[in-house]
């Protein structure tokens, strides 16, 4: 006590402020940064989660590269990301540039776009699931064959089910990128558009000049963030394909599934940490490009 | 400071002294732990409780968790000097809890290995490591063909198909498609992912004559003659007969369940989902026999071990709970709560068991039912799957495929037991 009263009123602050942080420091200390360096450990010893860690140097690593199904696994990973990015943002613009202009039960429609945010992945993926199934029990296909076209193999097929996945996911996340770009045109200040008016400029110069330049903070942050998203896909894999998981023939199945599946039904955690290790890796760079790509000039 | 210590202790003792009164000479408390299925709790509640009454001396306690964090809380338990003391665990892990030092053998003088080979099905011998067994199941499981009454009789079946010859026939006049060639209701219905890995394994790859793996489950043994026929016969189910198709309706049992697919093989464990389906009679067989007449069948099981952890008249109580729950009494308790098959004959083949339209035909496949050692099942099962895609996706030749797949399955189990 005599020693706090010796201290100016800015140290004072100081030891507050550490005093205040303490319990979040603390909980990131043990929830985050001791399991996440214990990972790295981990990645260099070979455990089932039975017996003794043992170390086994680059072992792991080295493995890893070598499996062909690896390497399947991180342009499967990639694929997600590639083609999920860019769909789900250009829909979820063009969606939320067009309801703005709606006055129309606008609350509601907005409402109908953000339902599925909500609603448990596990619970869609199945419903999905179901759509996709060849007759007699597929929506689509049922469709399909009600007009004489023949079947279309959705999940079945090793080039057709990531994509089918990937819709899936898209449609879930659909609504909350939808909000995010409302909220960012909402906050463009409506007098760029009076002077614009003013001056007779197009509509689509107004969209190029004005809109999409003033909306790069939302872009940089749903692009960002829908990147890391789709780079963990797990759900939507998971529960589409769980009597194979990834399949067929590891088509659809993205890094995070291998993760669990060396973890949890291989018990290889050591080989599995190090998968971890890579995708951490992956998520580092990507962000860190992404970010420095789109940050303004 | 020092006269409280010793009013504590008084206390303490006198606390001791009274419930050691009350419960008996020596109280024992022991501890059991499985993962948490309904059908498995009541039968072991209904299971401790008739032990209590026999052995007053002795409580169980028992704790259940989610089959997820089953292993990850046995593992962490153990070593800590914590958790069980008789605990539950699947056949397959066996050999990663015995390496661990997870679990100690059971005494032979009261398990002796003879009695134990004498008196169990012959397919529990895989619970025996060196001279004496480390594991024993209350309950085992096996193989069956369910059939649906309603479809044989409409396409004028009267009995299920006695050999494989006979299922492809009977399966052909139960396919049903409609007017564009789709099949609507299939005959047979397949699926690698469910249980047909291990029809192939361990019935179709031994009717054709061969014996799937060698060396204790350590060598593949199915790329050759034997394994080619067992794995034609099943490719051609769909490929040439046309009377199934891989996940059709998703899942094999959902089309069984839905009353559109005419037979379905299955687990003892698959009764519980189809009782009281609405609208859907069924019935169960033998697995249909092999070209010569061969029978074979896989049976899988959860054992019951005594851990490291109990010591002294821990151990002792540990092994007299685990001489119940092997017990004839036991294993017609947990027939009748969990549906699962008694793992010993005496128990088994009583007339009522054996003449049960349902639990009868699973209880005669015991006999000669056959347990797959596995290193890794799932990584295992993936090899057959993705076999069988790339001959239906990729059309890879069926001789390609299998050798492929036998090398990538060998490969998991030298990198298992190569530690």
């Amino acid at each position: 006590m005599r020693f706090y009263n010796t201290l100016s009123i800015t140290q004072k602050q100081i030891v507050w402020a550490w005093a205040f942080l303490a319990l979040p420091v603390l909980f990131y200390v043990v929830i985050r940064f001791y399991p996440t360096a214990n990972a790295f450990v981990l990645s260099f010893q070979e455990w089932n989660l039975l017996g003794d860690r043992k170390f086994v140097g680059l072992e792991n690593y080295a493995k890893l590269f070598g499996d062909p199904v690896f390497w399947k696994v991180f342009k499967n990973t990639f694929m997600y990301l590639i083609l999920g990015t860019p769909v789900s943002l250009v829909l979820s613009f063009i969606i939320a540039y067009h309801l703005d202009k709606v006055r129309f039960m606008h609350g509601t429609i907005r409402a109908l776009y953000f339902l599925p945010f909500m609603t448990s992945a596990v619970a869609m993926a199945w419903v999905w699931r179901w759509f996709y199934q060849p007759v007699p029990i597929g929506v689509f296909n049922n469709f399909l064959a009600s007009f004489g076209i023949g079947q279309i193999e959705f999940l079945s097929s090793t080039t057709n089910a990531l994509p089918s996945v990937l819709a899936c996911a898209v449609w879930a996340g659909l609504g909350f990128q939808v909000i995010i770009f409302m909220a960012g045109l909402r906050a463009i200040p409506q007098s760029y558009y009076e002077a614009a008016r003013i001056d007779g400029v197009s509509t689509w110069t107004v969209l190029t000049e004005i809109t999409i330049p003033l909306l790069k903070p939302t872009i940089v942050f749903l692009v960002v963030f829908s990147s890391i998203g789709f780079l963990r896909i797990f759900d939507q894999v998971f529960n589409m394909t769980t009597n194979n998981p990834g399949g067929p023939l590891n088509s659809t199945k993205p890094l995070v599934l291998l993760i669990y599946d060396t973890a949890f039904n291989g018990f290889n955690m050591g080989y599995a940490a190090a998968q971890t290790v890579v995708l951490f890796t992956i998520l580092l760079v990507v962000s860190l490009i992404q970010l420095r790509l789109l940050k303004d000039s | 400071m020092r006269l409280y210590r010793l009013r504590s202790f008084i206390l303490g003792a006198a606390t001791a002294a009274l419930t050691t009164a009350a419960t008996g000479a020596s109280a024992v408390e022991i501890e059991y732990w499985q993962y948490f299925f309904e059908a498995r709790v009541d039968a072991m509640d209904k299971l401790i409780e008739n032990f209590e009454a026999a052995n007053p001396d002795i409580t169980v306690k028992m704790t259940h968790f989610p089959y997820d964090s089953y292993r990850t809380k046995v593992a962490a338990a153990i070593p800590a000097g914590q958790g069980p003391d008789v605990v539950q665990l699947f056949y397959g892990w066996l050999n990663d809890y015995v390496e661990a030092e997870l679990i100690q053998p059971l005494p032979n003088d009261t398990f002796p290995p003879e009695k134990i080979e004498e008196e169990f099905f012959p397919m529990v011998q895989a619970m025996r490591m060196g001279d004496s067994y480390w594991a024993l199941p209350t309950a085992v499981r096996s193989l069956a063909l369910f059939y649906n009454e309603r479809m044989f009789d409409e396409a004028g079946i009267e009995n299920p198909p006695a050999n494989l010859d006979e299922l492809v026939e009977t399966a052909k006049k139960l396919t049903k498609k409609d007017g564009a060639g789709n099949l609507t209701a299939v005959g047979l219905t397949t699926g690698m992912t469910a249980q047909d890995h291990h029809w192939i394994r361990e019935v179709l790859i031994r009717q054709f004559g061969g014996e799937p793996y060698l060396d204790d489950y350590k060598t593949v043994n199915y790329n050759n003659e034997a394994g080619l026929k067992a794995f034609g016969f099943y490719n051609d189910l769909q490929a040439k007969h046309g009377v199934t198709k891989a996940a059709f309706m998703d899942e094999p049992q959902a089309a069984f369940k839905a009353g559109r697919a005419g037979m379905h093989i299955d687990g003892s464990f698959r009764i519980g989902a189809l009782e009281n389906v609405r609208g859907l009679k069924w019935s169960v067989a033998e697995l249909p026999a092999g070209p010569d007449g061969t029978k074979s069948n896989y049976s899988s099981y959860w054992v019951n071990a005594i851990t490291s952890k109990a010591e002294g008249e821990k151990f002792d109580a540990a092994v007299k709970f685990m001489e119940y729950l092997t017990s004839d009494e036991a294993m017609q308790i947990w027939l009748e709560t969990v549906g699962e098959l008694p793992a010993k004959p005496s128990a088994a083949m009583t007339d009522e068991n054996v003449s049960h339209p349902v639990y009868g035909p699973f209880i005669k496949g015991l006999e000669y039912a056959k347990t797959t050692v596995f290193a890794n099942e799932s990584a295992q099962r993936q090899a057959m799957v993705d076999m069988m895609q790339r001959i239906e996706l990729q059309g890879q030749p069926l001789e390609e495929s299998v050798s492929q797949a036998a090398e990538e399955e060998q490969k998991i189990l030298d990198e298992y037991y190569q530690k």
